[in-house]
């Protein structure tokens, strides 16, 4: 099986017009689009199709459909979306999110999904953190499957081509500096065997960097891949110290700490207490915004009893539809100030509304909590907390065709940066990945029309790549060299310690000079076992694509002097609007190959989108 | 309410018939799992290797395969993706039962005896605990996907939530797979399989009732499909992790479909007498193992390579398993692929 370096024309090649990587919804949306244009597509995942991180979506998708509130358009999501991203969003990209985003969820409809629906028989939305109408159209809470199952069946009836469990390792550029990306190599995990894909676009669609973290709602697929394939061949990476904690996850038993409880569990009416029963969401709402929420308890109940009813109410949404950057500080500082639940979480009970509702609106919350934590969610409360769960940061885009800083390369969905700002709201992402799923895809496949040529793929390049890919393997051969898992254990304990939800500089420098030791070890890393689907072999590829993304979120992090959204600065308390507002961090690999840190200024607000805003800019 | 020190989940007190309930009185935390997992791949012996696991509250088989590669066999192939029972990825045979590793609670054994992990046996074996499922993919792409009507703008089409909850049930299907590993016509037939299974009935069902889909896949059902092949044992029903009730909700009403229009006399009899002749057979199922996804080659999957053919464990599983749980109950299945499944009539 292993390669004689120089044996390049021994390697499987396929080469396309449009290369995806990446099978989630902005990989299938991106590669159904491009296909549609007439391009020849190929779609490669780390998994099998249909498992990639999409499918663990739940609470819904955002898109102002005003089916159940007619006063919702897409100026109002836009506005909640840029509320919400604390006016660190690219205008653009949210403008043509809030634009698009009911015509994609209706052609899902169109392909198949069978969402929830209304009591006219339309698709039914409900409400969640930071968007001032009911907005998510949904599928009880499992509503990434459905999402992920009805494009993929798409992409499979349109006969995209699909290369399932391929790892892709290098991007392969035409050469020399500001060159651009002519393909990719990989590797196939069931066998082990390299493969070459020569492609005249390369759309990334990888997600995002939860694996980073020891505590994460994402799966081992979630290694930044996309964000370190852009950033070596020298594309901007922007806002990566923007880290989503999503405020709920599982905290107990062990094994599932981490594991998301969906959001739609507060959408449905999930009271939020601390162990001395003390509802204390009240005191952590942001004076500014406080009007919007209910005042009392009796206010929350009737918004929860009409929500649940399919009612308008005049009842204001009860306090636990905060923002999620919000509700994570909340319960990080209740659990830090000793008034947590046993578990070192908080306790979110929603079994006070009728037990029939709870199992129908959240049934896999009701499988997972019986099956995983011997807890009812009918009778009584689940403990939770925070769990790192999205990146805001990614790629730069274009916004209206997803391409990224270096020509031939693109990016959506959560490895793209640009659209979410500072804090995305919950629900946005899917929809996020269907508008710009669509518009990368065309993009790219543009891009693709315009050259003519497949483009020459240096030899030397996919050398070094095959080279690179055996080295572990030889390593472990020869019987020594440090255990990627360890590496990995290592790098999530420092992130997880020192660049988790609250961050000051001297644990940020920490950080950085512990992330150096770590990156230092990892070419010595050495793998036991053959090529044959072997996940430590994998994972060296993942660990070094996390040394990247972890430098890029703590370095953006130390030179970001504010607080703003997701990142909380303790020595930096407040939001500093005139030093840091309108400006994204960036990050890119600088001629040297050391990370260059930089910022860059918004792209500028049409006035017409700013009126938009009202008082909030 | 959480107690921290609860001992053990309510059912692992219940002593299975012939078994006691020897795991109540450990406490958590200090006991260890003995886990016995086929190691392996196509060519060369297999073998099982032995790992004691230290046992943490709550920890689920997937979480003891992890322990195991981060600790003693980082090369130990699994997959698995969202440790949520989301996904689907994490189907093997535990104590020879198809089961998602990441929803089994080691509690829900006894810890005194070896767990036997294993690959599902009805897909070749890539290795460890890892198949190659390409076939399932493959009688996918041969269902005619969903058929709106082309009449009605889209602005028009309205159901009623009653309408679409059994269509909802069949789409919280994760193709796990569970089910077409345990159905028997699938384990009878190893290469060229009549019967495209009970997931891919699930999903049949799921586009033949949708309130507006307008194609036809009665035909298909009945020929390529071989829904004629299930004799309704129900093995499928019992393995899902998704609780869909897949004989009784989408298999029985589909071979009623069928029935009604292919063996119905009158329906017949009409047909002979406006003389429309039966459509010839266009699509067919793919062989395995040579069906992977047009794509998708591998290198390591020649056509001549040998169906899974799994050892049996050096010593046999007790014929009735020590487990302290209720749901020991289940049928058992021959542990031969070609056995005859139990009907529950």
């Amino acid at each position: 099986m292993t390669l004689a370096p120089e044996a390049l024309d021994q390697i499987e090649t396929h080469p396309v017009d449009v290369l995806v990587i990446g099978a989630g919804g902005a990989g299938l949306r991106a590669a159904i689009e491009a296909k549609a244009a007439g391009a020849k597509v190929g779609l490669v995942c780390k998994s099998l199709l249909g498992k990639a991180h999409t499918v663990m979506a739940e609470g819904g998708v955002a898109a102002a459909l005003a089916h159940v509130d007619p006063d919702d358009t897409w100026q109002t999501h836009f506005r909640d979306t840029m509320v919400g991203g604390k006016l660190l969003n690219n205008p653009r990209m949210a403008e043509l999110h809030a634009q698009e985003s009911p015509d994609r969820v209706r052609e899902l409809e169109a392909w198949g999904a069978v969402f929830d629906r209304t009591r006219d028989g339309r698709i039914l939305q409900r409400p969640f953190g930071g968007h001032s109408h009911p907005r998510l159209a949904h599928v009880g809470d499992r509503t990434g499957l459905e999402m992920i199952r009805t494009l993929q069946d798409r992409a499979v009836a349109m006969d995209v081509d699909v290369f399932m469990e391929c790892t892709i390792t290098r991007l392969i550029t035409s050469g020399g500096g500001g060159a651009g990306v002519v393909g990719a190599f990989g590797y196939w995990r069931t066998t082990g065997a390299p493969v070459l894909f020569p492609a005249k676009a390369v759309v990334l669609a990888t997600g995002g960097i939860g694996k980073a973290y020891t505590v994460t709602s994402n799966s081992w697929e979630y290694s930044g891949d996309g964000h370190a394939l852009a950033y070596s061949v020298g594309a901007d990476l922007i806002d990566m110290e923007f880290v989503q904690f999503h405020p709920t996850g599982m905290v107990w038993p062990p094994g599932v700490r981490g594991l998301l409880v969906t959001e739609a569990v507060r959408g449905e009416g999930g009271i939020l207490r601390n162990r001395d029963g003390k509802r204390f969401m009240w005191d952590y709402l942001p004076e500014d915004r406080r009007g919007e929420y209910a005042a009392t308890d009796e206010e929350a109940v009737k918004w929860v009893t009409a929500q649940s009813e399919g009612r308008l109410t005049d009842a204001r949404r009860p306090p636990e539809l905060s923002t999620r950057d919000n509700v994570s500080r909340a319960i990080y500082t209740e659990v830090r100030e000793g008034r947590g639940s046993p578990h070192g979480g908080v306790f979110l009970d929603i079994s006070y509304l009728p037990a029939e509702h709870v199992r129908r609106k959240l049934p896999s919350m009701y499988e997972q909590f019986k099956e995983l934590a011997d807890v009812d969610i009918t009778t009584g409360p689940m403990e939770v907390g925070p769990t790192t769960h999205y990146v805001m940061g990614g790629v730069r885009v274009d916004a209206e065709t997803g391409a990224s800083t270096v020509d031939g390369l693109f990016a959506a969905g959560e490895v793209a940066g640009g659209m979410h700002g500072a804090n995305r709201l919950g629900g946005n992402s899917l929809s996020d990945l269907l508008v710009f799923g669509m518009r990368t895809g065309a993009g790219a496949a543009a891009f693709a029309a315009r050259r003519t040529e497949q483009a020459y793929v240096d030899p030397v390049q996919v050398r070094d790549a095959a080279r690179e890919l055996a080295a572990p393997l030889e390593q472990g051969s020869a019987g020594d060299g440090e255990d990627p898992y360890a590496i990995q254990r290592d790098l999530q304990d420092v992130m997880q310690r020192l660049v988790g939800i609250f961050r000051v500089e001297r644990d940020l420098q920490e950080a950085t000079a512990e992330l150096g030791r770590l990156k230092a070890r990892w070419p010595g890393v050495a793998v036991r076992g053959g090529r044959v689907f072997n996940p430590g072999w994998n994972l060296v590829f993942e660990l070094r694509n996390l040394l990247v993304v972890s430098e890029a979120i703590t370095r953006s992090a130390l030179q970001r002097t504010e607080s703003r959204g997701a990142h909380s600065r303790i020595d930096h308390p407040e939001t500093d609007q005139a030093g840091w507002g309108g400006r994204n961090s960036v990050v890119r690999r600088g001629a040297d190959g050391t990370m260059e840190v930089t910022t860059t200024g918004l792209p500028k607000m049409p006035d017409a989108l700013r009126l938009l805003l009202g008082t909030a800019h | 309410m959480i107690e921290t020190n609860a001992p053990v989940e309510p059912r692992a007190l219940v002593a299975a018939p012939g078994g006691e309930a020897t795991a109540a009185g450990e406490t958590p935390g200090t006991s260890i799992a003995h886990l016995r997992i086929f190691r392996g791949e196509p060519g060369i012996p297999s073998r099982y290797d032995a790992f004691d696991v230290p046992v943490e509250e709550g920890m689920v088989v997937l979480d003891a395969l992890h322990w195991v590669q981060g600790n003693r066999a980082p090369d130990l192939a699994v997959r698995w993706n969202c440790k949520a029972a989301k996904c689907g990825s994490c189907s093997a045979e535990v104590n020879g039962r198809p089961r998602l590793t990441c929803k089994t609670r080691l509690t829900d054994f006894d810890l005194a005896e070896p767990i036997t992990v294993e690959p599902m046996r009805a897909f070749p074996l890539i290795r460890d605990l890892v198949t190659d499922v390409s076939w399932n993919y493959a009688v996918n792409r041969s269902i005619e996907p969903f058929t709106p009507p082309m009449d009605v703008p889209q602005a028009d089409w309205r159901w009623q939530q009653e309408d679409i909850e059994r269509v909802q049930e069949f789409r919280k299907c994760i193709e796990c797979f569970l089910c077409q590993d345990v159905c028997h016509v699938l384990r009878n037939h190893e290469t060229e399989r009549p019967f495209m299974g009970p997931r891919f009935l699930v999903r049949t069902a799921g586009l033949e009732m949708h309130p507006i889909d307008q194609a036809d896949r009665r035909r298909y059902l009945k020929d390529a499909g071989g829904v004629g092949y299930c004799n309704i044992t129900k093995c499928c029903t019992e393995v899902c992790p998704e609780h869909i009730k897949i004989t009784d909700n989408a298999i029985i009403p589909l071979k009623e479909r069928v029935a009604d229009e292919f063996y119905d006399p009158i329906q017949w009899a009409w047909r002979k007498l406006r003389g429309q002749p039966d459509a010839p057979v266009r699509t067919e199922l793919p062989v395995l193992p040579a069906g992977p996804m047009a794509a998708a080659p591998r290198a390591s999957a020649p056509e001549s390579a040998p169906p899974t053919t799994l050892p049996e464990p050096e010593a046999t599983l007790p014929t009735t398993p020590k487990r302290a749980s209720t749901r020991a109950k289940r049928p058992r299945r021959r542990s031969d692929a070609g056995g005859k499944t139990p009907s529950e009539g």
